[in-house]
């Protein structure tokens, strides 16, 4: 075990799969920077320091410097991917996949289905999203909402570096197409990493906490806040069963169910805004397969129906927190039928 | 370039066998044997064929919507593809694709492709893998997908790359029902393709002798290291944007012209014949053979397997 930050766990899981398979490359914008630059190459190594040193190791016709181009950088990996390669394609702000939906939606997620089944697309899109820095509506949003909802794609949303680990080496190895979604404030968050090989697969929620109260179901970021929440309620006597559901697509539905089915009660925390989003398809999963189970209604804390806002005090106010989720929860344990 | 008596006949009998199966879907279409939109590529046969004459299965090509002509120049099985016309769980994609997703990485073919401009980004990716190989990627565009943006960043992003891509403009003069003339800003395609900063030439699309010369010439350049090059090709659409498009825009008489002067199987038959490259009776032979093969795929689809609604959920993904 070793303590990382998430930031470096991306890097090194990089680059340990780029020496695995000679095959893997590399696309994104800066990921080395400073080329054509009297200060470069390599001068930035990924705005996000997720590939520092891998283009002096694994050189440019691997580690390949785009232009500023969206469409050509997915296309690109795609294209590779279907001839033989297998690509990580960094999309340096997860709110530019607007400028690249259609090579995501129409071609990498259907190239299978609509080939039918005769060919692959070993390509993990990586995209750093979220709130909490100031970033203003076109640099702090959430996309998993959109992307769960193509068939075709695997969508994964790690919280912890352990899990960044596993999880990324299993999408690297995938051979579907995979949305690798990075929160930008974790990124300096430290944890324990295994050693060697670690692969989760897709599809398996983490148990956070154990609790029989409330069921908590969260992702990225929201699973720090969800624990922080829980702590404040153990000490009230509430007990929280919290899942960090890692992957949006495959679901843990299993998990989801069992542990609905032993609180009875169901509070879901989404960086989305509420509407047609992944909290509100939790909340139809539950409420068509565990209605039986439920003594409360289903409660969601997301941000309000607006885009991301940029004051501090606004952008505070919009994100889900601590406090929201501890209030949600009271209201939830206080409910009574009619 | 001289080709070989063998070479001739093939290339004849490739674009005669796109002819024959686009008119044939011109016919079931409005029998009403075909669902869905079907975009027939008749009149630009040499256009395929003169560029994929000169290469093999790990040289890739991308394709756009008016797909069939590449596949079959390519060598996507033609009973297969007629097939997955006809929406049978034995076509080349099971059914799952019909007209406009039409692939086969067996043979290199990356997809015919419902989004206009979307094939160029993928054909970068495709020169990635072709640049390690030694082999090309050719993205096949209409004048309609050059004023693309995303043509615009592929074409960019080769340069930059230095990658062995081949842009190759099919300029049938119609971006859907739109012309040309209207549709692309610039005064030349062939020179807004240069300003990128790739080598950009112009060849005559119905003349299969001046697409083969030209690609040979910019396939040799790629392959050199040169990274890509671009191509417009002058060309025409027999049929319209899609099978039931009434063609309005059209001029008078222009549909008879073009088929009468501007057709690439009539200019190939002079050409061999009276230069006595090969006999009349032998490309009649071709057609023959050709008529043969398409009323056998016909046939053949018409009575193949239909999918069962269990297939829908086969091929979302490898595992989930």
């Amino acid at each position: 075990m070793a303590i990382k930050m998430i930031r470096d766990v991306i890097r090194d899981t990089i680059d340990d799969e780029m020496a695995r398979d000679d095959r893997l490359i590399m696309l994104g914008e800066d990921i080395v920077g400073g080329n054509g630059a009297p200060g470069g190459p390599e001068a930035i190594g990924g705005i996000w320091g997720t590939s520092g040193g891998l283009w002096a190791k694994y050189g440019a016709d691997r580690v390949i410097d785009t232009p500023i181009s969206e469409s050509a950088i997915i296309g690109a990996a795609a294209g590779a991917a279907l001839t033989g390669k297998r690509a990580i394609a960094e999309i340096m702000f997860a709110d530019f996949i607007g400028v690249c939906m259609d090579q995501i939606w129409n071609q990498v997620a259907k190239f299978r289905y609509m080939f039918g089944g005769k060919t692959s697309c070993p390509l993990v899109i990586r995209m750093p999203y979220g709130a909490g820095f100031n970033a203003a509506p076109q640099h702090s949003q959430v996309i998993h909402q959109f992307v769960t909802a193509m068939p075709g794609l695997k969508v994964v949303m790690p919280s912890t570096p352990a899990d960044a680990k596993g999880l990324l080496t299993q999408a690297i190895r995938d051979d579907d197409p995979v949305i690798f979604l990075e929160h930008k404030a974790l990124y300096g968050v430290k944890g324990e990493v295994p050693d060697g090989d670690y692969i989760i697969p897709f599809g398996h929620a983490r148990h956070v906490t154990q609790g029989d109260d409330i069921t908590i179901l969260a992702t990225g970021m929201m699973v720090g806040f969800a624990e922080n929440a829980a702590a404040q309620l153990a000490q009230d006597g509430i007990g929280c069963d919290i899942l960090d559901l890692r992957t949006t697509s495959p679901l843990d539905e299993e998990a989801i169910l069992d542990s609905v089915e032993r609180t009875g009660r169901l509070l879901i925390v989404d960086e989305a805004p509420p509407r047609c989003s992944f909290a509100t398809d939790l909340s139809a999963l539950v409420a068509q397969k565990a209605f039986a189970s439920l003594k409360a209604p289903i409660d969601m804390v997301t941000p309000p129906h607006s885009p991301v806002p940029f004051a501090r005090e606004l952008e505070s106010a919009y994100l889900p927190s601590p406090d929201k989720i501890v209030a949600s929860a009271v209201k939830l344990m206080s409910y009574r039928r009619g | 370039m001289q080709l070989s008596r063998e070479a001739l006949i093939r290339a004849y009998r490739q674009m005669k066998t796109i002819r024959l199966f686009e008119e044939r879907l011109h016919d079931e279409i409005a029998l009403g044997e075909i669902a869905g939109f079907t975009h027939l590529y008749a009149g630009q046969e040499a256009c395929a064929v003169g560029v994929c004459e000169h290469l093999g299965p790990t040289d890739y090509i991308i394709s756009t919507h008016r797909g069939h002509g590449h596949c079959i120049a390519k060598g996507c099985d033609v009973m297969a593809m007629m097939k997955e016309i006809y929406g049978s769980r034995d076509g080349l994609c099971k059914g799952k694709g019909g007209s406009m997703h039409i692939a086969d990485m067996n043979v290199g073919m990356l997809g015919a492709n419902g989004i206009v401009g979307a094939g160029a980004p993928i054909a970068v990716g495709a020169g990635i893998t072709a640049k390690s190989n030694g082999t090309v990627s050719i993205a096949f565009s209409g004048d309609g997908a050059c004023n693309q943006g995303t043509t615009f960043e592929a074409m960019n992003m080769a340069v930059v790359l230095k990658l062995p891509v081949i842009f190759v403009f099919e300029n049938n003069h119609y971006s859907e029902h739109t012309g040309e003339a209207y549709a692309v800003g610039a005064e030349s395609m062939t020179a807004r393709s240069a300003a990128f900063g790739m080598k950009a030439i112009k060849a005559n699309g119905i003349d299969f002798f001046s697409v083969y010369d030209a690609m040979r010439e910019l396939i040799d350049y790629c392959k050199a290291g040169n990274g890509p090059a671009s191509i417009e090709l002058d060309c025409e659409r027999f049929y319209g944007h899609f099978e039931g498009d009434p063609q309005r825009y059209r001029g008078p008489g222009e549909l008879d012209r073009i088929r009468e002067e501007r057709d690439c199987l009539k200019t190939f038959r002079t050409r061999v014949t009276e230069a006595k490259l090969l006999e009349g009776a032998e490309l009649d032979r071709v057609d023959v053979e050709v008529a043969d093969l398409i009323d056998r795929a016909v046939g053949e689809a018409k009575l193949a397997d239909r999918p069962t609604p269990q297939d829908v959920l086969q091929d979302v993904y490898i595992s989930y």
